[in-house]
Parts: structure tokens; C-alpha cells; sequence
């Protein structure tokens, strides 16, 4: 007995020890005064403390794309309720994306974003660029204070970048409690500037994708002037886009068991909102793509949601239901109905089966294909993220409190996107052919706090 | 009614929302349904947004009360964590983002 409760105890050492290590780095990071007296961290012996969440989580797409996900937090919470918290997102993207195209009767040749070499699509297959890969870190900080009595407020800024995005980002948000605490009314403003430099450039608007260059084997001149052709439908080697959002939020406390919350959001997103990679198939009337034409959005977008979510404790498990209906002057419209249920095991330890359900409309620009003859439209995509959708997830998740107070728990899910008809009708061969795919996803996760 | 229909128009010209929703009085679980967008609606969401500007005074607990709602899985966002993961998944596979917390920018993968 005595041995077992020996490795007990060097159990949670080497646990604070993990603990002390990364507090002792993150305030040496910070350049804390007290890292070289800071006391080994114990919920118990000190007010003030680090907690450390991390995940990882891993989404893969049937045929499609794959990405990889670390997050790692930090939360300092100090004596006089301040919370300072820091968090370190790395994610890597890589496998095949729809490039809008629709599929064919025939084999199909798409030339890379770079312009620099192709790729084939199979007879009846959804095209999909398969170059897609990408590395990202995000770094968030977020400081939390009360102000003064009944006032908290909170300030946080963010850096994304990837190989071709930059994104920073910065918000405030301002809360007021009364009624004993159980009222709570929020305001919130963020903002974000990104820049977007893809790789080949940013294609002019229905510009036709030109041939590949720099593959072949022909003659300097031909392939200098493939390259020159290739210039030519681009505008630049990057463009920016603003994000700008305001949100407020009323949360009430209904009875012992029970906690609503009432978010409106209002956001302008203002800039380069067309996905570069992204084409029309410009088909005619028989339904045979003629050519490949990149797409084009407007420059502008308003969105506002309105937001509703409940907690309900009954005598064990939690019921946790929320709502979301979103809209905007790209006439999308969204429902988002999601629910969880805390179910105890005993022991710490704990299941919680999600189920989340999504519906949205299409942008009213939104067309799977152009039709030859016709004019053009000012906006077009076919990108099936902004067409007509329905979607489900449904997932497990299992949690367990381990020696020494540390979560552990493990997620699960499957998530499925079913795009359909907008009303286009398809002429001739595309009839026959699957122009609204599934998309089969699972996600996986595994966390652990300390 | 004239006014109240002008607000309603404005502040929410194509809305579909939470309906019978009693907030004050004696909200109960499943008593909420989605109906679609309707006058009657719109002026749910007025009716709402008015209860919310008087504050529901008569809601709520005393500070010795909060037992359940202190434990950490009754906070609104209980695994932040989470949450910040499926933002993001869901921010790149679909339309919309944001409601709960900010949905903004922030990657390049929408």
C-alpha cells in the first residue's frame, strides 16, 4: 500500500513539475519579475495561477482534405480577478479542394493556381485541385478586467499567418452585471485586416484559366508567351479585406438550474472577398464545358445573426441548446441548431453526445455553371460553400479527471455536408452527371488540461 | 401597430426566430419551436428586445443559490477549447460564422 501511494505521489510531481516547467517559461516569456520566486503552483496554496489547456485534432475529408490542429493555452487568472490569456494555434492543411468546376463526360485538364503545370480530373469525377496545402500559426492574446464594480472589460488582439494570408486582428468587449449578478449586458467591436497574396496571383474576373507554362518542353519563345498569357489574367499579387464586427449580448440567470444567452451580431466585411482558385465551368447548351472562367464576388458583404443558447441543469445531466439564424445582403440565410448533453459517469469522469444541425440558402450570385451565350453576370461562384446546403455532425465526447485534478477527454464526430440544387436546371450531359457532391468528414480530438 | 410593424421591418427585414418564447414568465425546456418568417415573428423579437431593456428583474437567484450554476460545465461556453476548433472548421465549410462569439476574419480558408 505504501508503495502504491509512493507512486502516487511521484505521479502529481512529475504532473507539477510539467506545470512549474511551463509556468516557470511562459513568465520568463512574459518577463514576470517574480518567475525566479515563484512557488510551485498549487490550486490550493496560491491565488494567484497558471492553467495550461492543449488539443489536438485531427479533420479528415473522404477523398478530400486532411488538416491537423495544436492548440495550446494559457490562463493566468490574478488576485484581483484579472485573466490574462494566451493561446498558440498551428494547423497544416493538405489534400484536394473543389475547384468549382462541374464534372464531365470526359477527362478533364485544370491548369495549377500557379500556372505551373496541371492536373487531370477523371470522366464524371467533381473536380478537385489537389494541391491544396497550407501551414498556419495563430498567436491570440485576450486581457480580462473589472473595472469597476459591476464592469468587466476585455481586450484581446490576434496574428494569423499563413503561407499567403496574413491576418491581424484586434477586439473590446465591455460587460455590465445587475440584478444580483443574475443580468448580464454585453458589448463587443472587432476588427480584422487580412492580406491575401495567393500563390499564381489574383485572376482578373472571368478571366479564362490560361494553359499551364514552365512544364513544357517546346521553345523558349512559346513558353515565355504562355507566361506572358498567364500574366494577363491576373491583377495583382495580392488584395486585402476588413472585417469589421459588433455584437451584443444579454445573459440571464432564469432559476437555480437554469442560464440563457441573447447575442446580436452585426459584420461588414468590406475588400477581396472572390476565392482565387476557385472557377466557373462555362458549358454549352449540350452541357460540355467550353471553358474554365475564374469567379467573381462582390466586394462587400453585411451579415447579422441573432443567437440564442440555454443551459438547463437537471438533478445529474446538463442539457446545453443553442440557436443561430444568420442573414445577409448576399440574401444567405442560415439556421444552426446545436445541442449537448453532459451526462456524469461518476468519478469525474463524464459522455457527451453532440448533435448539430445546419441549414443555409444560396448567395443569390451563386450558379454551378455559366451558360455559353449568355451574358455574363456581374458575380458568379460556384464554390458549393455558399449554395444551397444542409448539414449534420453528430459526435461523442468522453471525458475523465485524472490523479491530481487534470482533464483528460477524447472527442469523435461526423460531420456531413449535403449541397443541393438552387433551381439551376442542367442541360443535356450534366443531367446525368452529380453536380451537388456530399462531403464525409470525421473529427478527431484529444485534449488535455493541467 | 403601425410603428411597431416599422420597427419590426427595419430591424429585422427577413427574420425567422425563436417563437413562443415566454421569457419572462415561465420558460421551460422545448417550449420554443422555428417558425417560419412571419409578422407575428418580428414581433416576438420586439417583444424580446423590450423585456431585455426592462430586466427581467424578477429572474434569477440569490448568491447562495448558485451551486449548479457555478460548477464549470453550466458556463455558457464550458470547453473553449472546443469551441475555438469547431469555429473554425465550420467558419471554412460554410456561410456563416460568428453568433456566439466573434466570427470574423482571421484565415484564409474561406
Amino acid at each position: 500500500m505504501q508503495l502504491v501511494g509512493g507512486e502516487k505521489i511521484n505521479g502529481t510531481a512529475n504532473k507539477i513539475n510539467l506545470k512549474l516547467v511551463l509556468t516557470l517559461a511562459t513568465s520568463a516569456l512574459l518577463g514576470s519579475t517574480q518567475t525566479g520566486a515563484t512557488p510551485i503552483p498549487s490550486d490550493t496554496t496560491t491565488e494567484e495561477s497558471w492553467s495550461f489547456d492543449s488539443a489536438f485534432l485531427y479533420y479528415s475529408e473522404a477523398d478530400r482534405v486532411s488538416a491537423a490542429e495544436v492548440i495550446f493555452s494559457a490562463k493566468k487568472t490574478y488576485n484581483d480577478d484579472s485573466i490574462l490569456n494566451l493561446k498558440l494555434t498551428i494547423d497544416a492543411l493538405t489534400g484536394a479542394s473543389a475547384n468549382g468546376a462541374v464534372a464531365q463526360p470526359n477527362v478533364q485538364t485544370f491548369t495549377r493556381p500557379s500556372g505551373k503545370g496541371n492536373y487531370n480530373v477523371k470522366t464524371g469525377d467533381t473536380p478537385l485541385d489537389d494541391t491544396f496545402k497550407d501551414t498556419r500559426v495563430q498567436l491570440n492574446g485576450q486581457w480580462s478586467q473589472v473595472l469597476a464594480q459591476n464592469f468587466t472589460s476585455s481586450v484581446g488582439a490576434h496574428l494569423s499567418k499563413e503561407y499567403d494570408y496574413l491576418s491581424l486582428g484586434v477586439n473590446g468587449n465591455l460587460a455590465y452585471d445587475f440584478n444580483k449578478k443574475n443580468s448580464t449586458i454585453s458589448f463587443g467591436l472587432s476588427h480584422f485586416q487580412d492580406t491575401f497574396s495567393p500563390e499564381g496571383g489574383i485572376p482578373k474576373p472571368f478571366a479564362s484559366m490560361p494553359l499551364a507554362y514552365g512544364q513544357y518542353n517546346g521553345n523558349g519563345n512559346g513558353n515565355n508567351s504562355r507566361e506572358t498569357i498567364h500574366d494577363a489574367t491576373r491583377m495583382g499579387s495580392d488584395d486585402d479585406k476588413t472585417t469589421s464586427d459588433i455584437m451584443v449580448g444579454f445573459t440571464q440567470v432564469i432559476n437555480r438550474r437554469m442560464v440563457t444567452q441573447f447575442n446580436y451580431s452585426y459584420s461588414v466585411v468590406d475588400g477581396y472577398l472572390t476565392d482565387p482558385f476557385k472557377v466557373l465551368s462555362l458549358v454549352d447548351t449540350s452541357g460540355i464545358a467550353q471553358d474554365y472562367l475564374y469567379e467573381n464576388r462582390p466586394d462587400k458583404r453585411t451579415k447579422q445573426s441573432v443567437f440564442a443558447q440555454t443551459k438547463y441543469h437537471f438533478d445529474e445531466t446538463i442539457l446545453d441548446v443553442s440557436y443561430r439564424y444568420m442573414w445577409d445582403d448576399w440574401k444567405i440565410e442560415s439556421h444552426t441548431l446545436d445541442t449537448r448533453l453532459y451526462i456524469p459517469l461518476g468519478e469525474g469522469s463524464y459522455l457527451e453526445p453532440h448533435l448539430r444541425l445546419y441549414q443555409q440558402t444560396a448567395a443569390e450570385y451563386y450558379q454551378p455553371f455559366l451558360m455559353q451565350g449568355e451574358a455574363l453576370p456581374e458575380f458568379a461562384s460556384a464554390d458549393y460553400r455558399i449554395g444551397e446546403m444542409t448539414a449534420y455532425t453528430v459526435g461523442l465526447k468522453y471525458g475523465v479527471k485524472l490523479d491530481g485534478g487534470n482533464d483528460l477527454s477524447f472527442r469523435l464526430e461526423y460531420y456531413r455536408q449535403d449541397s443541393e440544387s438552387a433551381g439551376h436546371k442542367a442541360p443535356g450531359v450534366l443531367a446525368n452527371l452529380a453536380l451537388y457532391e456530399s462531403v464525409d468528414a470525421i473529427i478527431a480530438q484529444v485534449s488535455y488540461s493541467f | 401597430m403601425g410603428l411597431l410593424d416599422s420597427l419590426a421591418d427595419k430591424l429585422f427585414p427577413e427574420c425567422l426566430l425563436i417563437n413562443n418564447y415566454s421569457f419572462c414568465n415561465q420558460i421551460h425546456m422545448g417550449s420554443y419551436e422555428v417558425l417560419k418568417m412571419n409578422k407575428k415573428c418580428k414581433y416576438s423579437l420586439v417583444f424580446v428586445g423590450v423585456v431585455l431593456a426592462t430586466g427581467c428583474s424578477n429572474l434569477g437567484v440569490e448568491p447562495w443559490e448558485r451551486d449548479l450554476l457555478a460548477k464549470e460545465q453550466m458556463a455558457l461556453t464550458s470547453s473553449p477549447i472546443d469551441s475555438a476548433l469547431d469555429d473554425h472548421i465550420y467558419f471554412s465549410k460554410e456561410a456563416s460564422s460568428g453568433g456566439k462569439s466573434f466570427g470574423g476574419g482571421g484565415c484564409g480558408c474561406n
